[in-house]
């Protein structure tokens, strides 16, 4: 166990020897404050509490977790060190597992600087904490949830370009899959069964009362069961395509 | 019993192409394999697949015993392994990487800072310690793959071309460091560079087309080379096509080539099975008072070797 430790620690400290780390972080902030208190009309609400700046998660972590999940894999095949980590006595798990913390831990730290927004609305009425605490654990747990696919994604290919669009690609099928749109487009040909597994498969579906500060077991049940997937996917793919 | 690290009937298919067909061999410690072979030959995928990289498709891999396979996280913690162009987190510096490879191998405290400092100063890295991997120059990159490959001391090695790119001082400073390693280690190397056979190794293994076309110690596979026991003669003030003449009569001798040159007559003198004929060629000078300028032996060099079993007709 401590083997995913130490490869989490050097990948997270990989994010702070580049820039990405702080322009991701700068990005994020910023696109919150926007959303939250521009598009989501925080003030004119009226209202104190995050629901807007929650509601806006799905998407904005839609075009940014790509960005930091496309190097986990792609970079190491890339490069060929793959071949180096993967003869260090480290289990396949330990390694995707490692990654994934990584990316997991650096999630949760931006994630955790948009206090300011919860101290505003604190200082601006009595929000319910609770409420906004188990929307930020909703949050991450979402989080989770892109940062896997992307890490399973890297692990197809070399070029982090790729990696990062097909990533974006398969978010957003898990994204609209709860749209109307996209239901009524299979609703016509396929078993209702399917339409709605289709619709079940959707983070909106799930993150929808999670922003509201409700979170039931199913939830959780849903994206664990998710990152868990992807993840061994993710050390499925590595298998067969480190050769390559 | 059977050798330290035991490979069996290995075989690696890459789509149509059979890189690695069939290969057996057993590697104790003490020994330092040289892997020779062409370009292509499957040198480096069959490294791949004795640390355990690349699953082979028939045949097993087997360090004390015990199947790579079966039990990849206990076989690898006693493998050192140096990958083909030696790949490095480029970001990292080397003491951060150091760090993090002794972590994963399980150091950590004094230990780890002791074998860190321990290896740095094996392959010469101090000067560089706290520049980022990326900007090393080649030859430090390569010191900074062996030095993570020595790291922990480990019973097998494992170095797919440990000296490319490094300069001749460091290319004599990496192979004594091989050498003084060899006595409790199985070390396997693969290298192009024919010399560094002889001046570390103690077993050759020459493949081509993913097959093993010859193995044994430099001086067997030396005994190959139709220059073995072949005598150089150069004799001055003699007519060329007598002296060819008379070193063709003699017993044991198949052929003699003499050339003039500066005014000498340089002769190669191939004996007939490899068998030692400097006896004969020297009797025959003193008998005919030939002015002898230089007479000696070959050994035979491995590059001939190399190059008639490894090229098809
Ligand atoms: N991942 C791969 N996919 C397809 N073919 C491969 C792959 N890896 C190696 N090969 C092929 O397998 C053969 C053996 O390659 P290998 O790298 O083992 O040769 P080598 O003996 O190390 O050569 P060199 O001396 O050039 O390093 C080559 O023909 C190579 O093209
Ligand atoms: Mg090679």
């Amino acid at each position: 166990m401590s083997s995913v430790w130490i490869i989490a620690k050097r990948e997270l400290s990989g994010y702070f020897t580049t820039p990405i780390a702080y322009v991701f972080i700068v990005i994020f902030l910023f696109l919150n404050g926007v959303f939250t208190f521009y598009l989501g009309s925080f003030f004119e609400r009226g209202q104190a509490d995050l629901i807007t700046f929650f509601g806006f998660h799905p998407w904005l972590y839609l075009a940014l977790i790509p960005a930091l999940t496309m190097r986990l894999w792609a970079e190491e095949r890339k490069a060929g060190t793959i071949e180096l980590l993967l003869t260090l006595p480290v289990s396949m798990f330990e390694a995707v597992l490692g990654k994934f913390l990584a990316t997991w831990i650096f999630a949760a730290i931006a994630l955790s600087l948009t206090f300011p927004m919860w101290l505003t609305v604190n200082y601006l009425g009595q929000p319910d904490n609770g409420v906004i605490l188990a929307s930020y654990f909703g949050s991450l747990l979402m989080a989770g949830a892109y940062i896997a696919i992307g890490s399973c994604i890297s692990a197809l290919t070399k070029n982090q370009v790729i990696a990062f669009v097909i990533t974006v690609v398969i978010c957003l099928i898990f994204l609209l899959s709860g749209f109307p749109l996209v239901l009524d487009f299979f609703s016509g040909w396929t078993p209702e069964i399917l339409v709605r597994a289709i619709s079940g498969l959707s983070f909106l579906t799930y993150f929808d009362d999670i922003s509201k500060g409700i979170i039931e077991l199913r939830d959780i049940v849903y994206f664990v069961s998710l990152i868990i997937f992807w993840l061994f996917a993710n050390a499925v793919l590595i298998e067969v395509k480190k050769a390559d | 019993m059977a050798a330290l690290v035991e490979i069996n009937h290995l075989t690696k298919r890459f789509s149509f192409l059979t890189a690695v067909d069939d290969i057996s061999f057993g590697v104790d410690k003490g020994e330092v394999l040289g892997f020779l072979g062409p370009n292509g030959a499957g040198k480096s995928t069959t490294m791949k697949m004795i640390t355990g990289f690349l699953t082979p498709d028939a045949g097993k891999v087997q360090i004390g015993g015990v199947d790579i396979v079966d039990q990849a996280v206990a076989v690898k913690k006693r493998i050192g392994y140096l990958p083909e162009g030696a790949p490095l987190y480029p970001d990292m510096t080397p003491a951060a990487f150091l760090h993090f490879v002794g972590a994963v191998r399980g150091f950590s405290g004094e230990e780890l800072r002791k074998r860190i400092r321990d290896t740095v100063d094996k392959v010469h890295l101090t000067s560089v310690l706290e520049q980022s991997i990326g900007t090393l120059s080649k030859g430090f990159k390569r010191r900074v793959g062996i030095a993570q490959a020595i790291l922990h001391d480990p019973e097998v090695l494992i170095l797919d071309e440990p000296t490319d790119g490094l300069d001749p001082n460091q290319k004599q400073e990496v192979r004594a460091l091989i050498r003084n390693m060899a006595t409790d280690k199985a070390i396997i190397l693969s290298t192009h560079i024919l010399e560094e056979v002889d001046a570390v190794c103690n077993r050759v293994i020459i493949v081509a087309d993913g097959k093993i076309v010859a193995d044994g110690t430099p001086s067997q596979l030396e005994a190959k080379s139709p220059h073995h026991n072949a005598v150089t003669l150069v004799v001055s003030d003699v007519d060329q096509r007598h002296v060819q003449q008379q070193l063709e009569l003699l017993t044991g001798v198949a052929s003699a080539q003499c050339v003039v040159q500066d005014n000498c007559v340089h002769c190669t003198v191939y004996p007939a099975n490899g068998n030692p004929i400097l006896a004969a060629v020297s009797g025959i000078a003193r008998e005919r008072a030939w002015n002898v300028e230089e007479l000696h032996v070959q050994r035979g060099r491995l590059d001939d070797v190399f190059r008639t079993i490894t090229t098809k007709e």
